[in-house]
């Protein structure tokens, strides 16, 4: 991973605090407020092109550890570079600004995740559910997550 | 008597979907229809919202979730080797090639990728590359149902019956195999698989040419497809669109070639990429053509797997496909993306590890119909109704994969 050393160089100059990378995983782990810039740097500079959003993914760490993540996995089609992204965020207060506006992959995986975890993505164009019912109760991908027991009458538990 | 449960209210509905566009803020001549979740031509239970000016699609607002079966949720609780058989019923008409991106992801993880035997790889290889044969004739023939072509319909269920039976042979289900495990294979290939397997690409090969001249460059069929629902290269890779429906709009990018997993480094083929001879490079036309030319490559690898499988790599008595698979799966701690190309593009599981379960703490699975279809409202804005009928067909989305 030559190439994982000297991006990262090359987003310390631009991000020194807010990027701790971690080598063990190969993940950047970026503060929430800037993984909409951090993104838009990644995909518009010439050095860097990552120009698809492979994944993006949700993640709850549990109530002992009170934290929820979420993880892009980026990818750059003309340099063949793979670079992975984790916001961490608070369990009680999940936001992170939205990354729609830069890859448009987003824009349904976001409302995905914040359908199974309840994350809010700020400036988001259309944050509804996209697939539970929109009356739907909990966020069932949550570690502590229990299921409603009737919806509309009907017994939930099979 | 059983009490009844559930009633019936019509307010439930938009309680429970609500429409995204509002009535009040329609201008005079538009209209909302409602199209779907029952309908033939969206391909299972996919509903969409169409914001309709006269004949004109002004905007489309798709309504998934219908088919959802808590695959996430699933997975959280299940045994590595135990998931595989949901990976199974994410796209249920390409299941052994889902089964073999995830089973390398886990061997990736677990580090046994390179011990995995070459003549399991080819196996693999082969009967991946005789299911997405399978899954681009549904593709063709229901694209050609959706616009009005019954005949090649019949022709490919006919002939993905040879590929289906093939398989049953080998894994012992017609659709849901659960034949590629965690470090080898279930079985190993039948006594005459291969022979089976070569009279069948044999047989096949001038039922494809038929099918190009009577669908594919029928008048008709041109007319309805070219030129409708360009797909821009710009758009479809921000939108993150993957599989054919990229190379179809000009992108030369094949995950079997850039990234050469598995054995596909050792094989011969060529990745086509949409040229536009009907229309415009990106178009409904260029999607499917694409389609079909993969079949052809796709029958060469069929072919290049049996050669090396009769010499190479040779049945022997004593080969025990199971041999690597290991007795407990438990990867060490670790964050994992791992992809491969699908018949409908790239197929993707993020798993993390926590290194003392047997279970994964998170399996995410990124499915290509679910990133292929949100690109949909992108590029049916302004055409008519019946070209969007074109277009979702054309994207050739499995609702079991969009849903998981």
């Amino acid at each position: 991973m030559a190439e994982f050393s000297t991006l990262i160089s090359k987003l310390r100059a631009t991000w020194d605090d807010h990027l701790q990378p971690d080598e063990a995983s190969g993940a950047v782990v970026v503060g929430a407020e800037h993984i909409r810039d951090v993104c838009a740097f990644l995909q518009s500079d010439p050095d860097c092109y990552f120009d698809m959003l492979s994944c993006l993914t949700g993640l709850d760490n549990g109530p002992e550890a009170g934290t929820m993540e979420v993880i892009y996995n980026l990818y750059s089609i003309p340099f063949h570079h793979h670079l992975m992204l984790r916001v961490i965020v608070p369990r009680d207060n999940p936001e992170v600004p939205s990354v729609s506006s830069v890859y448009r992959t987003a824009n349904w995986h976001e409302r995905e995740a914040f359908d199974l975890y309840g994350i809010r993505f700020t400036g988001h164009p259309d944050l509804r559910r996209i697939l539970l019912p929109a009356d739907w109760e909990g966020y069932p991908l949550r570690k502590d997550y229990r299921h409603q027991e009737y919806y509309r009458g009907v017994k939930v538990e099979y | 008597m059983k009490e009844i449960r559930y009633r019936f209210e019509e307010e439930n509905l938009l309680k429970s979907e609500p429409n995204a566009l509002r009535a009040e803020d329609l201008k005079a001549e538009e209209m909302i229809l409602n199209l779907g979740p029952q309908h033939p031509s969206t391909h299972g239970v996919l509903r969409l919202e169409v914001l309709l000016e006269g004949e004109i699609v002004r905007e489309v607002v798709p309504h998934i979730g219908y088919l959802h079966r808590c695959f996430e949720k699933h997975a959280e609780n299940l045994p590595y080797n135990q998931i595989i058989p949901f990976v199974d019923r994410c796209d249920y008409v390409t299941a052994m090639n889902n089964e073999h991106i995830y089973a390398m992801g886990v061997e990736q993880m677990l580090g046994i990728a390179d011990q995995i035997p070459k003549r399991v790889e080819y196996i693999r290889v082969l009967v991946s590359e005789l299911n997405r044969i399978a899954s681009h004739l549904i593709a063709i023939g229901t694209y050609g149902m959706d616009i009005g072509s019954f005949t090649p319909f019949f022709w490919i269920m006919r002939d993905r019956e040879h590929i289906l039976r093939l398989l049953e042979w080998a894994s012992g289900a017609r659709l849901l195999y659960n034949y590629i495990w965690v470090g080898g294979l279930y079985y190993d290939l039948p006594i005459g698989f291969e022979e089976r397997c070569r009279e069948f690409v044999r047989y096949f090969k001038p039922k494809l040419s038929e099918l190009e001249v009577v669908l594919i460059e029928n008048k008709i069929f041109v007319d309805r497809t070219a030129n409708v629902g360009v797909l821009p290269l710009d758009l479809a890779i921000n939108c993150g669109v993957t599989g054919p429906m990229l190379r179809a709009s000009g992108l030369r990018f094949d995950l079997r070639k850039v990234d050469g997993y598995s054995v596909y480094p050792e094989l011969n083929f060529t990745v086509p990429v949409g040229e536009g001879k009907m229309g415009t490079v990106g178009d409904c036309w260029d999607r499917t053509w694409v389609r079909l030319e993969e079949i052809y490559q796709s029958l060469s690898l069929v072919e290049q797997c049996i050669e090396r499988l009769l010499s190479d790599h040779k049945r022997t008595r004593d080969f025990d496909p199971q041999a690597v698979v290991p007795k407990k799966i438990r990867p060490a701690r670790q964050d994992h993306y791992v992809r491969g190309e699908m018949p409908k593009g790239e197929l993707g599981f993020f798993f993390r590890a926590d290194g003392r379960s047997d279970v994964p703490f998170r399996c995410k699975c990124r499915s290509a119909s679910f990133v292929n279809l949100s690109v949909l409202p992108e590029i049916a804005r302004g055409v008519l109704v019946a070209d969007l009928i074109a277009i979702l067909g054309s994207i050739d989305i499995v609702l079991g994969e969009v849903d998981r």
